[in-house]
């Protein structure tokens, strides 16, 4: 196994992404060819440099804790795949 | 007079004067979009009907009235599908407005139809929307760019005057260079991401896309400023961004990156771009060479961050809430699963297993966390330049529209051609995207974008330099063949 193989299908479990054996195949090839590429980053000497989050840092932006409206209930719902009495319905959870 | 022809300035004017009224302007793009769109496909959907009654209602008194602005598919409009060119959010009605298209309205504008895009802005050729292909205006057998393209390929074939796109890694820019009009990414913070279905959080900027460097100052005008619903969102002093657009390049210190005309640019668009800049220098600006000596690492920190923050941000398509869900799932996991391989298509699967495995136990501080160092380094690499120079000026993309399906088995490629547009994003910088002629490809001419970079929150000069460029750039000459 070389540095820039990638285990897609574990991968693609933590991604709760599920793949085909064909699309697995497939971008282990990509995906090693790609992070070959990014092995450039490893020339660089990063010692005391700080890592960019986002490039205008603001800190703990907040607003007046003030009630507004939301958004309607059934608008809400109206997106969802599966309803019934305002709640939305999904695959038994607990057992 | 063709109606369709003119910018938004041009018709703001002509409403103003009493020549035509917005109704007059809808009809005769509706005529221009039946017969163009069966060849460009830049349109998801269109509501032609509520888009007539608010040009009936129009107050061509406000900033932007009665001027029709098309949406990229990623902005949400209250009521209208938001997809993001996505299976999985097929059927989905955008319960709000965002905070950009809330300001167009209150601008009196009128935010109409869904255009195309790569499904969640991932990709830069439309070719990864799960709807279908869009194609150049200039030549139908080639890729309008992306991820904007549905946005870039509307406003130059004439079929609106200008269009809302997203940037994270030039996906306004480098489709506004492939199309030929004018595109503007802001600094990061400008505008208010409310309501853009997110890509890459640190990264992501909704700007302007249209046929002069004035209408997207005017846009920009329009949607800038603080939004409460954006934590990221900066509260800066109002600004006219058309304020310095009567200037010209008379002493304008212009640098010119060393590591951006080196290998792997087409000879043409090379050509193209240093006869613009001739140009440039020509009406009086000064050219500097200077040097962003982190360049060649900008793609390997763009592909981590951006799809380390995709993975988490394309999390919330669960096929619980909203969207696409599997039918007969067994139990919760195999819903997550099924619903997200069945509503996902190539490229966004293969970026959130990039952005997972980056962020993944023994990988993180490997990949992400040194990118975001890196990050920083290409950071100050801009900061020094902006201590001598105006603004950069560079090309937008390496090269011209390639032919629809050349690059679909080489991700590594078209990732690479993103090398001039992505660093603004990293570095929170703003940049626009001006056409300066055409290039030939195996036969076919097409249009080259000339790319101006200012230093952050510097959009009202920038505006400006790229405006003065715009004046001399002979590009009003040139005809879209379409």
């Amino acid at each position: 196994m070389s540095s820039h193989d990638i285990n897609v299908r574990h991968v693609a479990r933590l991604a709760r992404l599920a793949l085909t054996e064909d699309e697995i195949k497939t971008f282990e090839g990509q995906l090693g060819r790609v992070l070959e590429h990014i092995d450039l980053l490893k020339k660089l000497d990063v010692t005391d440099v700080e890592p960019t989050a986002h490039t205008h840092p603001v800190y703990n932006v907040t607003r007046e804790d003030v009630p507004g409206p939301s958004l309607p209930r059934e608008t809400v719902l109206a997106n969802a795949p599966r309803t019934a009495n305002n709640l939305i319905i999904v695959p038994k959870v607990v057992e | 007079m063709d109606l369709a022809t003119l910018t938004l300035d041009e018709l703001q004017k002509g409403f103003r004067a009493k020549a035509f009224t917005p109704v007059d302007v809808l009809r005769t793009l509706e005529l221009r979009i039946e017969s163009t769109e069966p060849s460009v496909h830049a349109f998801l959907t269109r509501d032609f009907q509520e888009a007539l009654k608010a040009a009936e209602h129009a107050d061509v008194s406000l900033p932007l009235g009665g001027l029709p602005i098309g949406i990229k598919d990623a902005i949400n409009v209250k009521g209208h599908p938001c997809t993001s060119a996505s299976r999985i959010l097929e059927g989905y009605l955008a319960p709000y407005d965002a905070t950009v298209i809330a300001r167009l309205k209150t601008a009196g504008a009128i935010p109409f139809g869904r255009l195309n895009m790569d499904e969640f802005a991932m990709g830069s050729s439309t070719e990864n929307s799960s709807a279908h292909i869009t194609t150049n205006p200039w030549d139908s057998s080639r890729i309008p760019g992306g991820s904007s393209g549905g946005s870039a390929a509307a406003v130059t074939s004439l079929e609106l005057p200008a269009a809302l796109g997203s940037d994270t890694g030039g996906s306004i820019r480098q489709p506004a260079s492939l199309c030929g009009c004018v595109g503007l990414k802001p600094s990061y913070g400008r505008v208010s991401r409310y309501g853009l279905i997110a890509f890459a959080s640190s990264l992501d900027q909704i700007g302007p896309l249209a046929r002069s460097t004035r209408d997207c100052a005017m846009i920009l005008n329009a949607i800038a400023g603080r939004d409460p619903m954006d934590s990221t969102s900066l509260d800066l002093p109002e600004e006219d961004f058309t304020a310095r657009l009567d200037q010209d390049l008379k002493g304008v210190r212009l640098g010119i990156p060393k590591e951006y005309f080196v290998e792997g640019i087409n000879p043409a668009v090379r050509a193209t771009v240093e006869s613009a800049i001739k140009k440039c220098s020509d009406a009086g600006a000064e050219l500097v060479e200077i040097s962003l000596p982190h360049t060649e690492y900008a793609v390997s920190v763009y592909y981590i961050i951006a799809t380390a923050e995709a993975s988490a941000n394309l999390a919330r398509f669960d096929g619980v809430r909203y969207g696409k869900r599997a039918e007969n799932p067994k139990d919760l996991m195999d819903l997550y699963l099924r619903s997200r391989e069945e509503g996902f298509g190539s490229e966004v699967k293969r970026r959130i297993i990039l952005g997972t495995y980056v962020l993944s136990s023994g990988y993180h501080d490997a990949y992400y966390l040194r990118a975001q160092k890196v990050r920083t380094l290409i950071r100050r690499d801009f900061e020094a330049a902006f201590e001598k120079v105006d603004a950069i000026v560079c090309p937008t993309s390496p090269e011209v529209a390639f032919p629809i399906g050349e690059r679909a088995n080489d991700p590594l490629k078209m990732y690479l051609a993103d090398i001039y547009t992505i660093a603004a994003n990293l570095a929170g910088i703003c940049g626009i995207s001006v056409p300066c002629g055409l290039a030939e490809d195996r036969g076919a001419k097409l249009p080259v974008g000339l790319q101006f970079l200012a230093k952050s929150l510097d959009e009202a000069k920038l505006l400006g330099i790229a405006n003065a460029y715009e004046s001399v750039s002979g590009w009003k000459d040139i005809v879209s063949p379409i």
